[in-house]
């Protein structure tokens, strides 16, 4: 209990600072100005580039690749943004005027205060639009290598074409995004402070630049599991450790796929998850690789932060991490309907685990929870449209 | 069979045999393996010709705490009691429990006394025995049986050793290390496991020798792992004896550069019975040596005998319909080697898809080696002692044998990455501190040089504070412990901190 409280007080003075620092004479007379140091968590180089520093960073991993167990370092990552880029993109981020309809901002479905995702099995797009998928949380996507469910998009910035473009989710056009911001008096001179090389600053390209920017800012790795991992053997109680050893353990196989440090081994995963009722099944990455062999299969998410994040699966199907949980030991293939021919994942097996195992995985889950380096919301974006 | 392919068949093979015995009169050009050329393709032969490991953990200089566990004691309480260099010795007696490892330089020991040994039993319902992570770990001699998961299995720990355990009907691996560099599995008994007695998965720099496993699936497994070596073991009664080849869909792509020697693959003709849907499920019983997408494979000096499948099978992923599609996965085996082996009795009972490519070869009968699917640069050493299908394209190996090689271990360990004291401080002072403090003002603690003006001149001060933090200020939150540095990063990052100027 004490530590809740602590943690609330601990955010409601943080919250109390940036406000502070958001009423504070700095603004330039659009009313916006950005910033000239790096987010937590990042070095600012000689040539203003904000540079990532973690304790993985301490770490080697086999062949480089970011896998393995404790004490071992993170994937390749996303940085060298400047500061500039950074604090656009997250003005960018929470500002409705992306959309359409200028009615849906990135954080309506990656809200900061629900893990970065929206609390609900499917998205909502700007005009009401049920999206077939659920919102991944966007901690930590620096070091994700292939982005969206089925691992169609190779960077971020492909990735923010998605949505912006897509009718289900922002529903807007090129045209209609550019005349939007256009609109706003402030946008032209912030994209040229944060793109002070650019001929034309405000550009589709810098754009999904600075949105990759500000994603890649988001960091979570100082959770209760990481204090574990670099060497506190106290950080985690004793349910958590238990679940960490069923986690890992050839019985539940967890890690295999969800693998340390960032809890995904960033693959395509067939694990054969039920969709709501009534929605056709959804192939996922057999459209991507053209492979039927891939049919349903989606890519592993990260499990950090995860407790923050339900309902989960591609579908939200499962409203409660410890439902989600329990999926795996119901047995191989048992909530695929009849007729439909998936190739499971090998390690979807029968592990048996009992009510008690569920629990403790469930607990190790909640372990990995960290928002130490939550990013400043703004109260106001340069639209005006923040509501 | 439709009549008119029946007779262009035995033309054909009339053909083909007229063809052959015209062939008899040349005697075949044996190519002696006493003193010819050595490999010299694997891994950094320079390092290795100056330096020949001994052993995968360097012996220690010093020798730390010795923890006595004894029967009816909790062996995972001596692991937390102990200190990296210290060693757990284990007497005989029944233990029942999953023992962790998360700590370096530990040496857990069973003491085997008149034959009885430190006897791990999970009684059909613990999941793994023994799991470590920490680097330099020793496990020797224990009995392990009845476990659901894996005997032993490790998760990123590099330099391990894992020697003369018994491991008997546990679960799905018997032994079974993950994502680690430069290990030594050896002199272990390992039988009646549902997938591989000894499993390297996603591992580089790999010694297993003088094993024997038995009653199994697989009996070792190479799998997406480079620089292993596989020698001296007695591989017999598995579904498929000795395995090296690339899982697509893992995350580390490769099999690499495996040497294959000197071990009894013999009689692997139990029924496969590994779990639905698991990789090793589509492996033919009586399979010898399975080569699947794995490249620079070496077969020698092998005694492979009474195998009913084949001696050795080298195929790609086409052939395995069962397994998921990768991109990013070569389905290929290239540059298979195969130098002398003896060769019994293999393929004397083979499968539907073995009889139908010998057929194309006009080949009936025992089969000791069969290729399917396309490879690169293979090659192979008196080629006239095998019956062999597919082998059409290997070209001879420019060498007879691996003698240029011990093994691949890396000699005094892997390397731990060097990280500059500032370096070290920074990455600190970045990665954690900076979510409470900034340089000037009040964020969650107090600003940077608040804290230089209290500690100025002093980082040890420091050291000891953010190691049992104290509440000092009525207003402020009380800051958590960073006990979980080890004593280096704490001092860098006190010492970093008390230098910082903006």
């Amino acid at each position: 209990m004490m530590a809740g409280a602590n943690r609330a007080n601990a955010l409601r003075t943080r919250f109390l600072f940036w406000l502070v620092l958001l009423l504070s004479p700095y603004s330039s007379a659009s009313g916006f100005d950005l910033n000239d140091q790096c987010p937590p968590s990042f070095a600012l180089s000689s040539d203003n580039q904000c540079q990532l520093r973690n304790l993985y960073q301490l770490y080697d991993s086999l062949q480089g690749q970011g896998l393995g167990g404790l004490k071992t370092a993170l994937p390749h990552h996303r940085d060298g943004f400047s500061p500039q880029q950074i604090d656009l993109g997250r003005l960018l981020f929470f500002d409705p005027v992306l959309s359409g309809n200028k009615d849906l901002s990135c954080a309506n479905c990656h809200n900061p205060a629900k893990g970065f995702s929206d609390g609900m099995a499917r998205s909502v797009g700007a005009s009401g639009q049920l999206h077939p998928r659920s919102a991944p949380t966007l901690w930590n996507s620096a070091f994700l290598k292939s982005l969206l469910w089925d691992a169609r998009a190779d960077s971020l910035e492909q990735q923010a074409l998605g949505p912006l473009f897509s009718e289900l989710e922002m529903a807007n056009t090129p045209e209609q995004l550019m005349a939007n911001l256009n609109q706003v008096d402030a946008y032209p001179e912030l994209f040229t402070q944060a793109f002070p090389n650019s001929e034309d600053a405000m550009v589709i390209a810098n754009i999904t630049t600075a949105l990759t920017a500000f994603q890649s800012s988001l960091i979570s790795l100082n959770s209760p599991y990481d204090r574990y991992a670099h060497g506190d053997s106290k950080a985690l109680n004793p349910e958590q450790l238990e679940g960490l050893n069923v986690f890992r353990s050839f019985v539940a196989r967890c890690s295999q796929c969800h693998t340390p440090p960032l809890f995904t081994n960033q693959q395509v995963a067939v694990i054969g998850t039920p969709e709501p009722e009534g929605m056709p099944r959804d192939i996922g990455a057999q459209a991507t690789f053209g492979a039927e062999r891939l049919r349903g299969g989606f890519k592993v998410p990260t499990l950090r932060n995860i407790a923050l994040t339900a309902p989960y699966m591609h579908s939200g199907r499962f409203a409660t991490l410890r439902e989600a949980t329990e999926f795996y030991t119901k047995g191989r293939g048992h909530a695929v309907p009849e007729g439909e021919e998936l190739l499971l994942h090998w390690h979807i097996s029968e592990p048996n685990l009992t009510p008690s195992e569920l629990d403790r995985l469930v607990d190790f889950m909640g372990a990995l929870s960290d928002e130490s380096f939550m990013p400043e919301i703004p109260q106001q974006v340069p639209s005006g449209l923040l509501h | 069979m439709n009549n008119k392919i029946k007779i262009v068949l035995v033309i054909i093979i009339f053909a083909g045999g007229w063809i052959l015995g015209s062939n008899n009169n040349t005697a075949p050009v044996i190519t002696s393996s006493m003193g010819g050329a050595s490999y010299s393709g694997g891994y950094q032969p320079e390092a290795q010709a100056a330096v020949q490991a001994e052993g995968a953990v360097a012996l220690r200089t010093e020798q730390g705490q010795i923890h006595l566990v004894k029967d009816g004691d909790s062996i995972q309480a001596a692991v937390e009691a102990a200190q990296p260099g210290d060693t757990i010795q284990v007497m005989p007696g029944i233990y029942s429990e999953t023992v962790y490892i998360d700590k370096d330089d530990i040496h857990l020991l069973g003491v085997i006394q008149e034959g009885k040994r430190a006897t791990m039993d999970g009684l059909g319902k613990l999941n793994d025995a023994i799991l470590y992570s920490g680097n330099n770990v020793v496990i020797e001699n224990f009995r392990i049986t009845k476990y659901k998961g894996n005997g032993i299995m490790g998760q990123a720990g590099n330099n391990f050793e894992i020697r003369n355990n018994v491991i008997v009907d546990t679960g799905i691996y018997g032994i079974f290390p993950q994502l680690g560099t430069n290990g030594l599995v050896e002199h272990n008994v390992v039988s009646g496991i549902e997938d591989a007695a000894i499993y390297i998965g996603m591992s580089d720099n790999i010694h297993v020798a003088y094993n024997e496993v038995f009653d199994s699936v697989a009996g070792i497994e190479i799998e997406n792992s480079r620089h292993a070596i596989v020698e001296h073991n007695n591989a017999h009664n598995n579904t498929g004896g000795i395995l090296a080849f690339v899982t697509p869909g893992l995350p580390i792509k490769t099999t690499e550069d495996v040497i294959i020697r000197n071990n009894f693959v013999l009689n692997n003709n139990t029924p496969n019975f590994g779990a639905p849907g698991s990789i090793v499920s589509g492996i033919p019983a009586g399979t010898g040596i399975l080569v699947m997408a794995a490249d620079d494979v070496i077969i020698e000096g092998n005694i492979i005998s009474g195998n009913k499948t084949a001696g050795i099978i080298v195929n790609d992923h086409s052939f395995a319909t069962t397994i998921t599609m990768d991109v990013e996965s070569d389905p290929n085996s290239d540059r298979t080697m195969i130098l002398d082996n003896v060769m019994l009795n293999n393929g004397y009972d083979t499968i539907a898809e073995v009889k139908a490519v010998a057929l194309t070869e006009l080949h009936t009968g025992l089969v000791d080696i069969v290729h399917v699917g396309s490879s690169e640069g293979s090659c192979i050493v008196n080629r006239h002692r095998y019956r062999a299908v597919g082998i059409g394209n290997y070209g001879d190996c420019d060498f007879t044998n691996t003698d240029s090689i011990d093994n691949y271990l890396v000699a005094g360990g892997a390397d731990r990455r060097v990280i500059h004291p500032s370096e070290r401080g920074e990455i600190a002072y970045l990665g954690v501190c900076t979510g409470c403090h900034s340089y000037t003002g009040r964020l969650i603690g107090p600003s940077v040089q608040v804290i230089q003006a209290m500690y100025a001149g002093n980082p040890e001060a420091l050291v000891e504070y953010i190691n049992a933090p104290v509440k000092k200020r009525d207003n402020f939150p009380p800051m958590p412990a960073q006990n979980y540095l080890d004593a280096e990063t704490q001092m860098a990052v006190a010492t970093y901190m008390l230098a910082l100027e903006k």
